[in-house]
Order: structure tokens, then sequence, then C-alpha cells
């Protein structure tokens, strides 16, 4: 006899491979790779009683509302002009120029806002709008902030906003403070 | 010399497959690192709205979600048709809304406290909803001063 004698024959590993595969195709089906995403938000605290609301001038107040069959006006101080709204539902740039123009003022028209620090954008809703023209209105809200952030950066550091560190960020952010106030819903 | 020779008689030599399992393996782990399986079944269908000025959400952990949209089609036996808010596994009606205080309170319990100011809450609400549902969602919030929201939306390419 040639061979010798073992305790034990070794274990075929050869199906080990298909054991891997197996449970290697049973995560890459079940695996979901898509990311949450989405538009933050900071809501405001309920109003306690008996304080008084502070008064806005209305040349700083921007008002945008979107009412029950989805119409877009919006307008400083009153919600005076229509912006319109394609057939896919995309709404027309001139929201978001408004926007750049009223919070990017700083007190040169009389009719405008006095500073971007003063500058409030109020998006107004009512009970029948729809959820995606909400999130498109914000959508473009974000849009009219996030150019205006670039463009400040762009001039004072010569980069993106993106780019910039935590610290110079923040210096941007106070300059372009996002404030979008959000009254109750009007009924009807 | 006659290396060579004996080369150019022979077919090539069969490619050792001994380190397949370990590139399987590899693949393997990767996936089972990255997969995140879904804690709830969703009761109400949600498709989220697209947009372009999306963020990625950061610290998964402390991320609530609130599920608002039409019940699915088994569901729709019990519920109707009428839009509900599901939180965790229960779904509830537009008048139930005050149950997002319990549900807010129970997630706050279950996290660190140091951790609270940072807890977001993130509204997966269907396209097709109207705001009345989500106003009253938000005003819940309110109340009980989880501020942080996220309004979850798709990544959409850009349209101009």
């Amino acid at each position: 006899m040639a061979s010798k004698r073992r305790g034990l024959p070794e274990i075929n590993a050869g199906s080990m491979a298909d054991i891997a595969f197996l449970l290697l195709i049973f995560f890459l089906v079940t695996t979901t790779m898509d990311v949450d995403s989405g538009i933050s938000r900071k809501l405001p605290p309920m109003p306690e009683e008996n304080i008084e609301t502070p008064e806005i001038h209305k040349r700083n107040i921007f008002v945008v509302l979107i009412n029950k069959n989805n119409k877009v006006l919006a307008g400083i101080g009153s919600p005076t002009n229509n912006i319109e709204i394609d057939g896919n539902g995309i709404i027309n740039e001139s929201l978001k120029e408004d926007v750049k123009a009223f919070v990017s003022n700083n007190g040169k028209k009389d009719n405008s806002s006095e500073s971007p620090e003063k500058a409030v954008v109020s998006l107004q809703n009512q009970e029948g709008t729809s959820y995606n023209m909400y999130i498109q209105v914000q959508n473009e809200l974000t849009k009219a902030y996030n150019e205006l952030r670039n463009e400040k950066s762009n001039n004072d550091y010569g980069k993106d906003f993106d780019k910039l560190d935590p610290e110079e960020q923040k210096t941007v952010k106070k300059y372009y403070p996002m404030k979008v106030s959000e009254a109750e819903t009007k009924a009807n | 010399m006659s290396k060579f020779k004996k080369g150019g008689g022979k077919s090539m030599p069969a490619i050792s497959t001994a380190s397949l399992p370990d590139i399987v393996f590899m693949l393997l782990f990767f996936f089972m690192v990255t997969t995140v399986m879904r804690e709830t079944t969703l009761k109400v269908e949600v498709k989220p709205p697209e947009a372009t000025e999306v963020k990625k959400m950061e610290k998964k952990s402390l991320v609530s979600y609130i599920y608002i949209g039409s019940p699915t089609q088994s569901q729709q036996a019990t519920f109707g048709t009428k839009a509900r808010i599901q939180l965790n596994d229960v779904t509830f009606s537009r008048k139930e809304v005050g149950e997002i205080q319990n549900f807010i309170n129970a997630e706050r319990l279950s996290k660190d406290e140091d951790e609270i100011p940072y807890m977001t809450t993130s509204i997966k609400a269907d396209t097709d909803v109207t705001m009345g549902i989500v106003t009253d969602v938000k005003t819940e919030l309110r109340k009980v001063n989880a501020l942080k929201i996220n309004y979850s939306t798709k990544k959409s390419k850009e349209t101009n």
C-alpha cells in the first residue's frame, strides 16, 4: 500500500465557492443602495401664549402663496405676481430670480428688503395644496439661497460654497441666513 | 532550448481557481456590510417627489421616519383610500394625528439623552397627498418640540 493511513480524510473544499456564491447572490438581490436624501428644514417652535409676534416691515417679507389649485403667487409684501408653471409642473425660473433679487437687495430699492439678514420668505399653502407642488416651491427657494451663497463665496474666497471650510461656510451662511417662515395652513 | 519546443507543443495550462472562493467571499462581505434591511413594512404607498437641491441624510440612527400616503392595496379593504400616517408598523388616520407625540417620545426614550437635540424626523410623504395632512403632522411635531425635519425627496436630474 503506497498511501499512508491518516486520522481523518481532508474535507473537500471545492463546493465552498458555490456556497459563497449563493450567499453573495442573496445579498446582491436584497441590497438597496439608495441613500436617504431630502430637503432639510427647521420648524419654528410653538408660539408661547401672550408673546407678541415681532412686526416685520412689509418690504422685508417675500410672500409665496400656493393655493389649492396649485397656482403659485409671489411678491414682496403680498402675493401679487402669478408664477407660471408649465405642463410638467416645472416652476418658472422667475420665482427663483425674484427671491434672489429680493434677498440681495441690501436696501437699494425702496420696495425690497433692507438686508439679507432681515429678509424673510413667507411660504403659505392651503389645505388642498399638493405636497408635490409644495416641495417644488421649497426646492426653488433652496436653489435661490444656494445660488446666492455660491456667488458670495466665489466673490470672497474664489471658491464654490461646497469647497469652503466649515468655518467659511458658516460665515457665508450667516451673511445669507435662510429664513423661510411658514404660516398655518389656511382652510378652504 | 528543449523547453521552448515542449511549451509550444502543449495546450494552455488550466488557470487555478483556488482563489475564487476568496474573491467571492470578499464580495460577499462587502454586500453583507452595506446591506440595510428594511425594518418596517410599508402599509402606505409612498412615492417621494423629486427635487434638485437635495442633501444626503446623516446619522441614520438618529432619524425617525413618518410615512404619509394612501394605504396599499391589501390595506384598502380595512382603511379605504384616504391618506394615512404610518408610524412604525401601525397606520393612523388624520384624526389620530396626536399619536405622533407618543411616537416621538418613544423614539426619544430609546436614544441617549445627549443625542436628543440631534434627532431628525424624516417625513416620507407621497407625491399625491395634500398639504392638509402634512401640516397637521408638522404641527404635532412642533408641539413635542421635534423641530428638525427633512422632507424626503428623490434627486431628479437637472431640468434647466
